[in-house]
């Protein structure tokens, strides 16, 4: 495609369009929208909140509409402990949800990889399955196994680990088991992947000048399956900070991540500047790790382009 | 990379995968179970799906659900692919940072704020919400893991076979419809059955989005989950789980066909 002619460039045009107008109108124009309200103040009124922008007015209406913009929602995230703490508890929940998984996830990668060639695509599948199902459907799951009456307590009693059926759910521990249940596929496919691409013959050289099976993991393998690593922690990390259903599902109430903060102002206090201010506070939060994440994605996708 | 794996190797790999199906399986079972009870086997019986049949508000949900699916995950597809084919035969074209950048971004943000942002952007344009402000909603979100699908089919096949078609003359639209989209035609499906299947799972979103008159089945599922576990929505989400399997099943034999039937096209262009 190497030779543009006018007729060409007419299609690449109308290709990209489409889809450009549509993520400008869907994706990012409510951001500003976001960020307006969130310098807005609450109202009793439908939609609720003030100050309200009148087109009709002109540029004395746009002056009016500024001069009453107000940070207040901001001074109460910095003032409250609570939106603060939410912060904090999502942060740790997402870090400790993300190192988990990488225990968990790059060995069950690892040994996808070293599976007979036939037996990959099944694997990978079998990875992949329990994405296409529904996450709430995933977390129901464990209230099954993990209420007071559930499976597990059931289980430890017949085995008598335990004598008293255990509280398992609304707890630190049930959100984390969630959490890695939830996004494992998300840790296992992208170090696999890396790992898949891997040159074996390095290995072999490695074994070859005498170097053991596990220095030549530590020196070899891990340091090549870095960008696999990396992708697959920002995929679980970002998302994890803002989870909603999880936490709201298996977690306690006596400490709420952000999501919930969030949901809970909007829902249930119909306070949507305040949430709005949350929302934007939290992708101020993330901003460095998407953009990260997309470098990363832009690599991955669009590397091989000459 | 080296094969013959080692025992932890195998370990690690089938605890992993324990670990993932045996919730579901679990809770397949106990759909059966007759008593209401989750640690008391009542024997198999199909009660609860017999009440499901009788539950009107589930069954409106989940005709509401597979409504917005279809048309979110049609829509998706389509946007989702040109995007991808912008990505990746374009070239550079103004505004291409900023296009990726959209383009991704929706894969990893937290749902709280797409969705609230969503609802916003309605109610500052006073759209009334509902059916179709979900349905945009999903196809936002979910034309993003078609591109992803879509563009990383592109990247990996033979360029030379439109590099061919056009040099023998054939205009860029027509290699596009005659050449490209075949070959990149089970990855479209593979797209279009994710969308689908993300639209049909979505709480959060559909929750911002959503209005009078437009529950979807998993805002329905939530309402019923955080009062407790019941036999009933056991037997809705095995139904759902039997949904997907299926489409999955279907969606790879077709994909399988379909290679098949290259490879022989291939062969007999050889010959």
């Amino acid at each position: 495609m190497s030779a543009p002619s006018g007729n060409r460039n007419w299609s690449a045009r109308g290709i990209v369009l489409l889809p450009y107008v549509w993520l400008g109108i869907f994706f990012l124009a409510p951001f500003v929208i976001v960020l307006k309200i969130s310098l807005s103040q609450t109202a009793l009124a439908q939609p609720p909140y003030v100050p309200l922008f009148d087109a009709a007015a002109g540029w004395a209406g746009l002056m009016d509409f500024v001069s009453q913009l107000s940070a207040d929602s901001f001074r109460l995230l910095s003032s409250d402990s609570i939106y603060l703490l939410s912060y904090l508890k999502s942060l740790q929940v997402a870090a400790i949800s993300t190192i988990v998984l990488l225990v968990v996830g790059y060995p069950i990668a690892y040994g996808m990889v070293r599976a007979p060639r036939a037996w990959q695509p099944p694997l990978v599948m079998a990875v992949v399955l329990p994405f296409w199902t529904s996450f709430l459907i995933r977390i129901y799951a464990w209230i099954n196994i993990l209420q007071r009456d559930g499976i597990l307590n059931d289980v430890l009693m017949r085995l008598h680990a335990i004598n008293v059926p255990a509280s398992w759910l609304s707890s630190d521990t049930a959100v984390y088991i969630g959490m890695v249940y939830s996004y494992l596929p998300f840790m296992v496919l992208p170090i696999y992947a890396t790992l898949e691409k891997m040159d074996e013959t390095l290995l072999e050289a490695a074994a070859d000048l005498g170097c053991p099976r596990w220095k030549a993991f530590w020196l070899v393998t891990l340091p090549l399956s870095l960008s696999g690593i990396a992708a697959g922690a920002l995929l679980c990390f970002i998302p994890i900070v803002g989870e909603f259903v999880v936490p709201d599902l298996l977690g306690g109430s006596e400490s709420s991540m952000i999501g919930q903060t969030l949901w809970t102002e909007f829902f249930s206090n119909r306070d949507w500047p305040v949430a709005s201010a949350i929302a934007i506070a939290l992708l101020g939060l993330l901003l460095v790790p998407i953009l990260f994440y997309e470098r990363l994605q832009q690599r991955a996708l669009e590397g091989s382009r000459g | 990379m080296n094969r013959g794996a080692s025992s932890f190797n195998v370990i690690s790999v089938a605890l992993g995968l324990a670990f993932l199906y045996l919730p579901i399986a679990i809770l397949v079972i106990y759909s059966f179970n007759a008593s209401r009870l989750v640690t008391i086997w009542g024997g198999w019986s199909l009660v609860w799906y017999r009440e499901l049949l009788h539950d009107d508000a589930v069954l409106r949900a989940a005709w509401v659900s597979l409504r917005v699916a279809a048309l979110s995950a049609s829509a998706a597809t389509v946007l989702g692919t040109l995007a991808a084919v912008a990505l990746t035969r374009l070239g550079r074209f103004r505004g291409r940072l900023l296009f990726s950048g959209m383009v991704y971004a929706p894969l990893v943000m937290p749902e709280v704020i797409t969705g609230l942002s969503l609802l916003l952007l309605f109610v500052a344009f006073d759209v009334d919400r509902g059916f179709w402000t979900i349905a945009i909603a999903h196809t936002t979100l979910t034309m993003c893991f078609v591109t992803v699908i879509v563009q990383s089919r592109l990247v990996t096949f033979d360029r030379s076979l439109e590099e061919a078609a056009m040099d023998l003359g054939c205009p860029p639209a027509k290699t596009f419809v005659t050449i490209t989209l075949p070959l990149i035609a089970p990855a479209i499906a593979a797209g279009w059955m994710l969308a689908f299947s993300l639209s049909l799972d979505d709480l959060v979103i559909a929750s911002f989005t959503t209005g009078p008159g437009a529950t979807t089945l998993p805002i329905r599922i939530y309402s019923e989950v955080r009062l407790g576990v019941k036999p009933e929505i056991n037997a809705v989400c095995t139904i759902m789980i039997a949904f997907v399997a299926f489409g999955t099943v279907v969606s790879s034999l077709i994909a399988k066909r379909g290679a098949v039937r290259r490879d022989r096209a291939a062969l007999g262009a050889q010959v």
